[in-house]
């Protein structure tokens, strides 16, 4: 896993934001094949607004997104729903179809994309209701599970067609540390399974300091990226305040 | 790393060796490409062991899985021996989880007995009768208390609810019942064309419009308009727990959203009937002048020696309740919605139905009751 083989994803000068106010301005990065990816950063610090360019839900401004070496951002739009169905993402309250059961909500990306008969969807789809702990939820309504297992059917969901890169928006936002952690788990236990490539917006540190391989950090003055590199090197970094801070909340208590 | 491996399809090939049955899978095992079945592999043949190898698959996905899992629940169920040292751990771990799984989803029969199916349709009806009684009751309850000054009223939300479903339907109004003038006239003219009294159109259409037409196409235009728009609004701040926000600070949300709104179409529908009665009867007149030769003084003369106050008093009246059945059906099945994206287009839907029914019933007594008054 050297930096010089193609990296799965590579934003390349990404401005982001509305005409008069950008909220980004020169980011890029890179992130390697199977690796676990974060971006983090307080709140209106654009994180959500970087998700959005990556999976490509809001055309940034200025720059480009590639995925494999290929352009997407600037794709005709035959090679970007291609690559779009290489994606999966896990929305910050799930976002799943409310008028679908959970076995339905993950058929559909199956049936658009696959040709596989009926029986073997509905097994699929209990199969990967399996994988994140909802076995036998199958007939289950969205409105009768709780929030972290929505959130879990939500990746359930976004694993469907076993994507290469899967996107998390705030994995961690709304459920109990507990709940967190074994999500955690899952979003290793998933990277390990197939070799995926996982980007996770966040602020958590728990989970930042658990589970990620890289991080960039940004930030809303910069309106960037004002560090870079693994958990380890982030949190001994005490160069910058803001990171320090940021992962080790020792704001006004260190005198 | 996805499209170089297009070329190397999945394969499974079946060797027979006597009772034993060795699959050897290869190939790139995609989910959107075609995979080999265990069905179709299996066909006939009742090996008594089967032994699965994977050593040449070079790239695989949850297809592999499915193969695998089917293989082994096919085994489990017929008693073969299934010999998985051929696939490594993962391929293990994966297809005897997909096993597991297609076991506990097998029997996926939600048909209910008939019995079943009655008892949960009374219950429901039940439940329906209970809303429906509990927001007759807070309706009632918090009406007169506004009314007896105990509690207040939201006059700004009222007004601004006032300004969008009068104010804001007064092209569409106005459209529609120029259009319902002119066909009236039209159909009047030729009955009335055959006793040579073409004139009567304006009698005819002072009529029609005063005591029905004009309270009538102004609520159903309303109830598409301002209805359905009243039960969307309230389902999906339903869906987005605003409901329960309002709820538990205490407010009722009967008090803060569905009183102003419902008192915004019972002083805004009789105005717009009016005003849909002005341009039913512009509608006659221009028909009148440009086919049947009626100058409009003439047109206007003849229209006041039949309609008088009396008639326009039917159709406001008419118009005060129609609104208050548009507004009170469009809050109630908003409230009523369930609490996702398919209840609020439901609740938006039979509103206006609900409404529409109302209206036409409503109309229905009010004929029989000025029949009877003789008015």
């Amino acid at each position: 896993m050297s930096m010089e083989a193609t990296p799965a994803i590579e934003v390349a000068d990404i401005a982001s934001g509305y005409e008069d106010q950008l909220v980004l301005d020169g980011v890029s990065f890179k992130v390697r094949p199977s690796e676990i990816f974060f971006i983090i950063g307080g709140s209106g610090c654009g994180k959500t607004t970087l998700l959005r360019n990556l999976v490509g839900l809001v055309r940034p401004l200025r720059g480009e997104v590639m995925f494999n070496g290929r352009p997407f951002t600037h794709a005709d739009p035959g090679s970007r729903r291609e690559m779009l169905r290489t994606f999966g993402m896990l929305f910050q309250s799930g976002a799943l179809w409310t008028s679908l059961t959970l076995s339905e909500n993950i058929a559909l990306p199956l049936e658009e994309y696959t040709k596989l008969p009926g029986d073997e969807i509905r097994n699929i789809a209990a199969f990967k209701l399996s994988q994140v702990g909802l076995a036998g939820f199958e007939g289950h309504y969205p409105s009768e599970i709780s929030g972290g297992m929505r959130k879990r059917a939500g990746l359930a969901r976004a694993l469907a067609l076993d994507p290469s890169i899967v996107f998390f928006d705030e994995p961690s936002a709304g459920l109990d540390p507990v709940t967190a952690r074994k999500l955690d788990d899952l979003i290793v236990q998933v990277r390990d399974t197939f070799g995926t490539t996982i980007v996770v917006v966040s602020h958590d540190v728990d989970s930042i300091m658990g589970i990620a391989d890289r991080i960039v950090m940004l930030d809303k003055d910069a309106r960037g990226i004002i560090a870079e590199g693994t958990p380890g090197e982030l949190a001994g970094d005490v160069s910058d305040p803001r990171v320090a801070e940021f992962l080790t909340r020792r704001k006004g208590r260190a005198g | 790393m996805l499209a170089s491996q297009e070329t190397n399809a999945a394969r499974a090939t079946a060797r027979t060796e006597g009772s034993v049955l060795e699959v050897s899978l290869e190939g790139t095992w995609r989910l959107d490409a075609r995979t080999p079945r265990w069905d179709s592999l299996l066909g006939q043949a009742g090996p008594s062991a089967v032994r699965l190898r994977a050593d040449a698959v070079s790239h695989w996905d949850t297809s592999l899985v499915v193969f695998l899992g089917e293989a082994r629940r096919w085994c489990s169920v017929s008693g073969a021996a299934c010999d998985v040292s051929g696939l490594d751990e993962k391929m293990r771990s994966l297809s005897a989880q997909f096993e597991g799984a297609m076991r506990t989803c097998g029997h996926d029969d939600h048909s209910k007995s008939f019995v079943v199916e009655v008892g949960l349709a009374t219950r429901d009806s039940m439940a329906h009768v209970k809303g429906l009684l509990r927001f007759v009751g807070e309706f009632w309850i918090d009406s007169t208390r506004i009314v007896a000054g105990r509690t207040g009223l939201r006059w700004n939300d009222c007004l601004n609810e006032m300004q969008r479903c009068g104010a804001m339907a007064l092209p569409i109004v106005s459209l529609i019942s120029f259009l319902v003038g002119i066909t009236l006239a039209y159909s009047g003219a030729i009955v009335l064309k055959r006793f040579g009294g073409e004139i009567w159109v304006a009698d005819l259409i002072g009529v029609a419009m005063t005591r029905e037409m004009g309270a009538l196409m102004a609520a159903i235009t309303l109830s598409g308009r301002t209805g359905a728009a009243f039960a969307a609004e309230i389902g999906s701040m339903k869906a987005n727990e605003e409901i329960d926000a309002l709820s538990t600070l205490g407010i009722s949300p009967v008090r803060f959203l569905v009183i102003p709104k419902v008192l915004a179409l019972g002083v805004m529908m009789p105005l717009l009937a009016m005003y849909a009665n002005c341009l039913g009867v512009l509608g006659g007149m221009a028909v009148a002048y440009a086919t049947l030769d009626i100058p409009p003084a003439a047109y206007w003369v003849e229209m006041l020696t039949i309609v008088d106050l009396q008639d326009v008093l039917v159709g406001v009246i008419k118009s005060v309740a129609f609104g208050l059945i548009v507004g009170i059906s469009g809050c109630l099945r908003g409230l009523q919605a369930d609490r996702n994206a398919a209840g609020v287009g439901k609740a938006a839907t039979s509103a206006v139905v609900t409404a529409i029914l109302l209206i036409i019933v409503a109309d229905a007594v009010f004929a029989v009751l000025f029949h009877a008054l003789g008015i």
